[in-house]
């Protein structure tokens, strides 16, 4: 009978032929709404081929990840993610097929122009998994709506437009407030709700910049946000792996998003209803692996409207694994090499079918992690546009526990959803309707001012559910702070009452800490947290350890992904107490200065502790990481990396030692703490950390070795300062303990610039004193990574910046090996290093930067841990750092590598990404503080070529013809000047602001002048030409901090961003790419692999 | 949660948990199960074929979204799966007495109250459900002062199908096909699918003689307990199957069609008790996932030659349903009728409304 019904569908866009040679597409820098979540899902794809025995190439200039690591995938090739670039890849290996969906809306965008003009075919490839027309269909908005209409499947009304006419046109039929979405656009770029006609033309004019196309849709704000994570195969079978629903209602974009999963406010009949649907969606479009399906929901009915599908792996099919354990992207991979489901098993349990739906048995959530407060002038508020930088995610038995975990977890220095600083809201209403990053912490105070549940959901729209969740801590935090104290006496027993609440508390997910405020307010010490932590341990509440084995214990299962939680009474695993565990901490969430290249350092420290016969156990949080996937470990604790979660995992495992050095500040800043508690740190000595950290420590030992830094001080008022700027004089930079708003550190170039930041947003005191220190220009920036075992140095690696000091090092471009600097600077930092190693008897990786000016040296700073540039120096040099570095904290012999740096034919270059785009308002402009959120590396054979493919990598492009210069002070009109005759000599067109015209004319260079955008009489105003989009590149070297400066250098740098135009504020980058394109093209650079330059 | 009275859930083993009472402060004792299910505590309650048993959810956080209203169209349940809860009782980790939801009537610790029926919150369910997974099957009691309020009690020493069927035979819908169903413990979704599809639906009690009857096709419902208790109900199949008129059974009816057709059935090592069955169908390339809840299967092994392996368990490779070479008789082990969990299978009403030739 049932035989039509259930005879598989044979689907024959995938041939039979065999696929020996894979091309598989990585997704390049980190940036906003594209970050680590794609090295996991590459690095799972590269797994799956090398399972197959299938030849993998890899497309990633992202250097710090650990897909592009050796033994991923076979060739790895450092270059953009363009179609040019893509094609000579093809045209030079020759793959069977290549694999898109792995590498974000960039592998997408790519594979999508590529089979558009029909590489695929002219190389007779295929593509794997889903097909490029079913990409096509859920990319382009009205082929969804109509492919979804076939099925009566409702989507958002919406009206795709191409001018502004048709926009507005679109907007009054559907009536405001409407939405508007840029199509092909990653993350929600230049997206936005617009409650009126004036609204919608400033954000459409923006948008158009990003995309031909615009949706104009009526918005359902305060509709509940619901996601499926869906497989198939090419038989038809479907799955859902998981669902999600977001705590913030429809309106702040999922990225943006509180996001819990499963869903906790749906019945049966909706659950399924929609699981239904995603299935007969992803079954009509032809997805083949992984799709994510998004609805909006109602809350007053089961109507629901289709938001997308996003047909490739994306940050919540990488969240969705993490949160069941099922690894999306693996399976994803083995689908699109032609498998069924039911060929695969279940990778947690080993002995399950992989054509099964997790059952969970714990909530997990996921809360965002933004850096608003690193960009001067952005936008706070959230929502529909994504501008958040990391996640975290959070495990728990009760939704309150995960909640104060993850609100723990995204490192802003809270200490859950109470017992936290008091925040200062003026307009608590306001505050609540219109969210801004601080949002969940708005909701506490509401809640301690007296607000309900009711009110604060009228005015959020999220639903009471999740609200009365919260105030169930609130809750316990005023029975906390109101119990007598009195009544309980900490060192005797009996307190049986006060029990109930201490385990209710944790239950719920309080910290020791949070407990001990409640209950000392500001008396809370550090003492207090252990009272209470061994008050609890006497009384026996503990943490228990549980298994995330993807089937809620059903069947049994071997599985090592595990977390803590109060709610529960038995640990899941039998600890052998056999001190052969190495704990490595990892780095939580991605964050401005601390990303993916430290998953990278964290995992290849666990591979050499497996290596060598150790038990390698991984505590972190981030499910954006490699370090999280349970593979990668003899054990993963997916838990906090506070002090109480770390003690309470290593009160479990008993471990041989923990490794403190791979995670960046996070783990290092632990270390003292731990050494305190007598927990074994592995290699260098927590002492010899403190001392590299205390700025005083550290300073007097450079005085005793007679190594020389920039002078500093440590001042806690006016008047001492000014003595030592007329002792050092400027410029100085400032680094104020206290910040009220905006940057944490400055460069001051004057008395009065100096006085307006101290006084305006830093508070100076005795309680919060200020470190002043000399800022040395035009001095070069080099930076020291290395590895010493008791103190001798076993490797090291000497790389140059790009940028003369005062840029970040996190925001520089870096050059390695060093190749413009003296013997004798590289000699001088060599000993230096040696003698810092030796007196700090390092056993471990770390860092030194140094500043060279002339022949004189000075140390800045001095990390004894891993560095941002590790898995770039190793990856260049060919040694790996980490390997070398976690043999030595093991106390493993190491041979001292033979290569040298001085023996490469090579250079290798890292230039920053950076997100400006999405960071509506934020000034694009560099300085102290760090604000790129990823990087790229790319090889050369000199110079030009690898600064031209990393300056590619990262978004900018070769200039066809106009060229606008305004070039800031003398200095950098003088740095420029080669580069702009160069500029004239190759037939571009340059245009200057008033200054900068002058001054080229003056030394023979022809310009167009073109005013400051406050000139209004003037007819070429810089601001319309680039609304015009006149200009191929801008440069705008920001010259002072006078008022009118700062107001047009603003206007011209943010919007070259808004309008998409490739932007550089700094002369000497300015002047290396300009030479850099002027003496090479893009034809010159050679399409050569990793192993190619190294081997 | 202070306010919950504290509450003792006894296992025969003499492992004790410790709980706070959210339902009925009333002893209870019955076979103690569980459900990996993560939607659906409503629908489970309700099921009939948790008669008998204490049910465990392993989805730690339970109540979410209240309890619908008690309401009816066409003399059958809107959201309910019968006219009452089933389970003996309800334990859970972390019991939600706010809950959110337009549809909700009430919430969970109410209806229980209402119901008579106790529940726990605050047990390690997860700990719970790895004894009870290794035991196959345990008894339990609810005892809220002395550990003697009520003595433990082995569903499986009656007759449970007897208990929950209707006792005389309903009608519901309107069509020219008319079916009969075999009420071994019918959930009401069953009900719905079929008269949804303009069927005559005549319900008849477990052991009723239906052979003299007028139909066009045969539904065997699910149930609870051993399938053992039923052999006057294989002996009806039995007689029904000597016409050709289609045969369609579920979970229960998958094992009684199983006996009739020479089989035989055993106790499940590790029972299936989730909403995320795998099942393939043999010879195929076809999967679905599944409701699931039962402790018995069939052993296909025996099966008369006439007959055939239909589906199996991708986990365990346990029989998931059989088929006639020939005739129209078929059944799964499965729940193809949902609520709770996945809708993929149910195109089997479909099928089996289409097999039936209207005379």
């Amino acid at each position: 009978m049932t035989d039509q019904i259930l005879a598989p569908k044979r689907e024959n866009f995938h041939s039979e032929r065999e696929i020996h040679k894979v091309l598989v597409l990585g997704s390049g820098a980190l940036k906003i709404g594209e970050a680590g979540e794609f090295d996991y899902s590459g690095s799972q794809a590269l797994k799956a081929l090398r399972e197959e025995g299938a030849e993998s190439i890899l497309i990633n200039p992202n250097i710090a990840t650990v897909q592009t690591s050796e033994g991923v995938a076979d060739k790895i090739y450092f270059l953009p993610i363009t179609p040019y670039f893509v094609e000579k890849v093809i045209a030079r290996e020759r793959p069977d097929g290549i694999m898109l969906a792995f590498g974000g809306q960039t592998a997408l965008n790519c594979g999508v122009a590529l089979y558009q003009s029909g590489v695929f075919e002219k190389y007779d490839m295929q593509v794997l998994g889903t097909p490029v027309q079913a990409i096509m269909d859920t990319e382009d908005r009205d082929l969804f709506v109509k492919k979804l209409d076939e099925i009566s499947v409702k989507t958002i009304q919406s009206v795709a437009v191409s001018t502004l006419d048709d926009a507005l046109h679109a907007a009054d039929r559907l009536g405001y407030p409407i939405i508007v979405r840029a199509a092909y656009a990653l993350g929600g770029l230049g997206s936005g709700f617009c409650n009126n006609e004036e609204e919608l033309r400033s954000l459409a004019a923006k948008a158009f910049n990003y995309s031909g196309q615009l949706l104009i849709e009526k918005s359902l704000k305060g509709w509940k946000e619901i996601e499926y994570e869906v497989v198939r195969d090419r038989y038809d079978n479907c799955i859902t792996v998981c669902n999600m629903e977001n705590f913030d209602p429809l309106g702040i974009h999922t990225g943006e998003s509180i996001v819990v999963a499963p869903s906790q406010t749906l019945t049966n009949s909706e659950y399924h209803k929609l699981r239904e649907l995603a299935i007969q969606i992803v079954r009509h479009i032809g997805i083949v692996g992984e799709c994510n399906v998004q609805y909006a929901f109602d809350p007053e009915s089961e109507d629901y409207r289709v938001i997308e599908v996003n047909a490739r792996l994306s940050r919540s099919s990488a969240l969705a694994s993490k949160a069941t354990g099922y690894p999306l992207a693996f399976v994803a991979a083995k689908l699109g090499m032609g498998y069924g489901l039911f060929d695969l098993k279940n990778s947690v349990t080993k002995s399950t079918s992989a054509f099964f739906e997790p059952a969970l048995d714990y909530i997990v959530v996921k809360i965002p992690r933004w850096d608003l407060g690193k960009f001067s002038g952005v936008s706070k508020e959230i929502g529909s546009s994504m501008k958040s930088v990391g996640e975290i995610m959070a495990i728990g038995r009760t939704f309150e526990e995960a909640m104060q975990k993850g609100l723990r977890m995204i490192g802003l220095g809270m200490h859950g959803f109470v017992e936290n600083k008091e925040l200062i809201i003026d307009d608590i209403d306001k505050a609540l309707r219109e969210p801004t990053d601080q949002r969940i912490f708005v909701i506490s105070k509401a809640f301690r001012k007296g607000y309900t549940v009711d009110q604060i959901h009228e005015l959020t729209k999220i639903d009471r559910w999740f609200l009365h969740k919260l105030h169930h801590i609130v809750l316990t935090a005023e029975t906390l702070e109101e119990y007598p104290l009195s009544l309980v006496d900490f060192e005797k027993n009996e307190h049986n009452d006060f029990d109930k609440i201490l385990k209710r508390a944790k239950q719920q997910g309080f910290s020791d800490f949070q407990i001990a405020r409640a209950l000392w307010k500001e008396q809370v010490d550090d003492e207090s947290f252990s009272v209470i932590r061994n008050y609890r341990k006497k009384k026996g509440i503990l943490p228990v350890v549980k298994q995330i084995d993807t089937l809620a214990a059903e069947y049994p299962a071997q599985t090592n992904y595990l977390y803590l939680t109060y709610n529960g009474s038995e640990n899941d695993v039998h600890y052998l107490g056999d001190y052969r565990s190495v704990i490595v901490l990892g780095s939580g969430a991605y964050r401005i200065g601390s990303s993916v290249e430290f998953d990278w350092c964290s995992v290849n420290a666990l591979d050499t502790v497996r290596k060598e016969g150790f038990r390698s156990v991984m505590v972190n949080y981030n499910p954006e990481t490699v370090s999280t996937d349970y593979d990668m470990c003899d054990r993963l604790y997916f838990d906090e990396l506070t002090y109480e979660r770390v003690m309470d995992i290593i009160e479990l495992e008993n471990p041989h030692g923990v490794i403190v050095s791979m995670g960046g500040q996070i783990p290092n800043n632990l270390a003292v703490r731990l050494d305190d508690a007598g927990v074994n740190i592995l290699g260098t000595s927590a002492k010899s950390i403190d001392n590299a950290e205390d700025r005083h420590k550290f300073s007097s030992m450079l005085d005793m070795l007679e190594i020389d830094q920039p002078r500093w001080r440590e001042l806690t008022t006016l008047n001492e300062i000014h003595h030592f700027a007329d002792e050092v004089g400027f410029p100085l930079l400032v680094r104020p303990s206290y910040v009220l708003s905006g940057a944490a550190m400055n460069v001051c170039s004057n008395k009065s610039e100096m006085e307006r930041f101290l006084t305006l947003a830093t508070e100076v005191s005795s309680k919060y004193p200020v470190v002043v220190s000399e800022f040395i220009e035009e001095s070069k920036e080099i930076e020291m990574d290395a590895v010493a075992q008791n103190g001798e140095l076993v490797v090291y690696a000497i790389s140059e910046h790009v940028e003369f000091a005062g840029v970040h090092s996190g925001d520089a471009t870096i050059l390695f090996p060093a190749q413009k600097i003296y013997v004798q600077t590289a000699r001088r930092i060599k000993q230096i290093t040696r003698q810092i190693a030796k007196a700090l008897n390092i056993t471990g990786p770390f860092n030194i930067q140094f500043l060279a000016k002339d022949n004189d040296i000075k140390v800045i700073e001095c990390n004894l841990r891993a560095s941002r540039s590790f898995p770039f120096v190793s990856k260049i040099l060919k040694i790996n750092f980490i390997e070398l570095a976690t043999k030595v904290m093991l106390d493993i012999p190491v041979v001292k590598p033979e290569k040298s740096a001085f023996d490469l034919d090579y250079v290798g270059i890292k230039a920053p990404q950076f997100s400006f785009t999405r960071l509506q308002k934020a000034d694009p402009v560099l300085g102290v503080d760090m604000a790129s959120t990823g990087e790229v590396g790319a090889i050369g054979n000199h110079f030009d070529d690898a600064l031209l493919t990393s300056m590619l990598a990262v978004g900018y492009r070769v200039p066809e013809k106009n060229i606008m210069i305004s070039s800031g002070g003398t200095k950098s009109k003088v740095a420029l000047l080669d580069a702009c005759r160069l500029l004239q000599k190759n037939g571009y067109a340059l245009y200057a602001t008033g200054g900068t015209q002058k001054f080229l004319e003056e030394n023979g260079v022809n310009s167009i002048f073109v005013a400051w955008p406050d000139d209004e009489n003037a007819t070429l105003k810089v601001n319309d030409m680039i609304a015009e989009k006149k200009f191929d590149l801008i440069i705008n070297i920001p010259k002072n901090l006078t008022e009118r400066e700062l107001t047009n250098g603003y206007r011209i740098r943010r919007s070259a961003i808004d309008y998409n135009i490739p932007l550089i504020t700094n002369a000497r980058l300015a002047s290396a790419f300009i030479n850099a394109f002027c003496r090479i093209t893009s034809e010159d650079i050679e399409i050569k692999h990793w192993k190619e330059y190294t081997d | 949660m202070h306010r919950y009275k504290p509450v003792r859930l006894i296992l025969e083993n003499g492992t004790v948990f410790h709980g706070q009472s959210f339902g009925a402060q009333k002893a209870s004792s019955g076979e103690v199960v569980f459900s990996t299910a993560m939607v659906g505590y409503p629908e489970s309650l309700t099921d009939p074929s948790y008669e008998g048993q204490i049910l465990t959810l392993t989805y730690p956080i339970i109540g979410n979204y209240g309890v619908p209203a008690q309401s009816e169209t066409d003399g059958v349940s809107d959201f309910f799966e019968s006219t009452r809860i089933h389970a003996s009782g309800l334990i859970v980790q972390d019991y939600c007495d706010d809950y959110s939801h337009w549809n909700a009537h009430q919430s969970l610790g109410d209806w229980l109250q209402q119901n008579g029926i106790p529940g726990i919150s605050g047990i390690d369910t997860r700990l719970l459900t790895k004894i009870l997974r290794e035991k196959g099957s345990m008894l339990g009691k609810i005892v809220f002062e002395k550990e003697n309020e009520i003595d433990f009690y082995d569903p499986e020493s009656e007759n449970l199908v007897a208990r929950v069927s209707c006792k005389e035979p309903v009608e519901y819908g309107h069509g020219e096909k008319k079916v009969v169903l075999i009420d071994c413990g019918a959930k009401l979704n069953i009900v719905r699918e079929l008269i949804k599809r303009n069927v005559h639906l005549i319900k008849v009690p477990w052991d009723y003689d239906f052979t003299g009857m007028d139909y066009d096709g045969l539904f065997i419902s699910n149930g609870p307990g051993n399938p053992d208790y039923c052999a006057i109900t294989v002996e009806h199949i039995r007689k029904a199957m000597q016409q050709d008129k289609p045969v369609f059974g579920i979970c229960m009816g998958n094992q009684l069609l199983a006996k009739a057709a020479g089989a035989n059935t055993y106790k499940l090592k590790y029972g299936h008790r989730s909403h995320n069955q795998p099942v393939r169908r043999v010879d195929s390339n076809a999967c679905f996932i599944t409701s699931q809840n039962h402790g018995y299967a069939v052993d296909e092994s025996l099966l008369g030659d006439e007959w055939e392996p239909w589906f199996i368990n991708m986990n365990d490779g346990t029989n998931e349903g059989i088929r006639h070479k020939t005739k129209p008789f078929f059944s799964v082990q499965f729940h193809p009728e949902a609520t709770g969990g996945p809708t993929d299978t149910q195109f089997f009403f479909e099928e089996f409304v289409k097999q039936m030739v209207v005379r």
